[in-house]
């Protein structure tokens, strides 16, 4: 039984990746704007899947209510607005082409041989469980994370010691400061992207 | 280990990649913008995988939903330039976007 699940959730991530893999390289692939902004649809749903999948349930749900549903209709109202005739799709030059890609492998190779030869502190899987609560919705602690309640007891690995979290101490208050200016920052945003885009009469028009 | 963390951290260096070369060839303003958000998730699921697989617990999770809302503050302030920039020069191709005012 236990082997079945395995097989599941592992056929679920291949699934979720593959959407995700598959997407990132159509946006790039593909010439049309309109197109690479739908790929990029499908492949932000293919991370929200793979935040479910690794039990991050609340950032999942933001992924899709606030990247899916609100950044990705602004990138549509962006293409719908500026997209006239030869704009929606714009060649790239085969040299280009040539140029990025062997940038893009080199880069690749880079950073899978980083991934790969790093030594990470990793947990086991069911380790994890005795940290988080297995089961239990994380919008909980994010919530005392970002209102700077620190946590009740720290974690402990599987011998009972307390392990260290990188950066807490008892007068520790959490997100709460980076949580308020992102409010502000919010804000600053809303007024300024407001008035860049505020709607003006066309100096060709008037003279 | 059902799934590991180095394949997690592979499928988020792929979309790393393919947002930095979507950024490098798009000519449209509007497709550097979504290389940006391919670049920008990238950087949410390593988060999302660290706070899974490590010992910092809830932490990565809160970096990724900073990530989330500050990629969409960035988004609303790139199309309001990229709408002035069109209708100042009547074109979102970057390259001939050597001056933003005329």
């Amino acid at each position: 039984m236990e082997r079945l699940q395995e097989i599941w959730l592992q056929s679920l991530f291949g699934f979720m990746a593959l959407t995700t893999v598959v997407c990132s390289i159509a946006v790039v692939v593909t010439q049309n704007v309109v197109r690479a902004a739908v790929w990029l649809l499908f492949a932000l749903s293919g991370t929200a899947g793979l935040f479910f999948l690794l039990g991050a349930d609340f950032v999942g749900a933001t992924q899709l209510l606030i990247y899916v549903g609100g950044t990705m209709i602004l990138v549509i109202f962006g293409v719908m607005l500026t997209a006239r005739g030869p704009f929606v799709s714009m060649k790239t030059q085969s040299g280009e082409w040539t140029l990025a890609a062997l940038v893009g492998v080199a880069l690749f190779g880079i950073v899978a041989a980083v991934v790969w030869s790093t030594k990470w502190p990793t947990m086991d899987w069911g380790d994890t469980s005795k940290i988080r609560g297995e089961n239990s919705p994380t919008t909980v602690q994010l919530g005392l994370e970002f209102l700077g309640i620190p946590p009740q007891e720290s974690p402990k690995d599987a011998a009972g010691t307390p392990l260290a979290r990188l950066g807490r101490d008892p007068a520790n208050i959490g997100y709460l400061l980076p949580f308020e200016i992102v409010s502000v920052h919010l804000l600053v945003v809303l007024i300024g992207a407001a008035y860049l885009a505020r709607a003006k009469r066309r100096k060709a028009a008037t003279s | 280990m059902i799934v590991s963390l180095e394949t997690m951290l592979l499928v988020g260096a792929i979309m790393f990649v393919c947002g930095v070369v979507t950024m490098a060839t798009k000519r449209n303003a509007v497709g550097v913008l979504i290389g940006a958000e391919l670049v920008l998730n990238a950087s949410n699921l390593n988060f999302v995988a660290f706070a899974r697989y490590t010992p910092f617990g809830i932490d990565g999770q809160a970096f990724a939903l900073f990530g989330i809302v500050l990629p969409a503050a960035e988004a609303a302030i790139a199309l309001a330039i990229i709408l002035n920039f069109y209708n100042n020069h009547m074109t979102v191709d970057v390259d001939k976007a050597n001056e933003l005012k005329q």
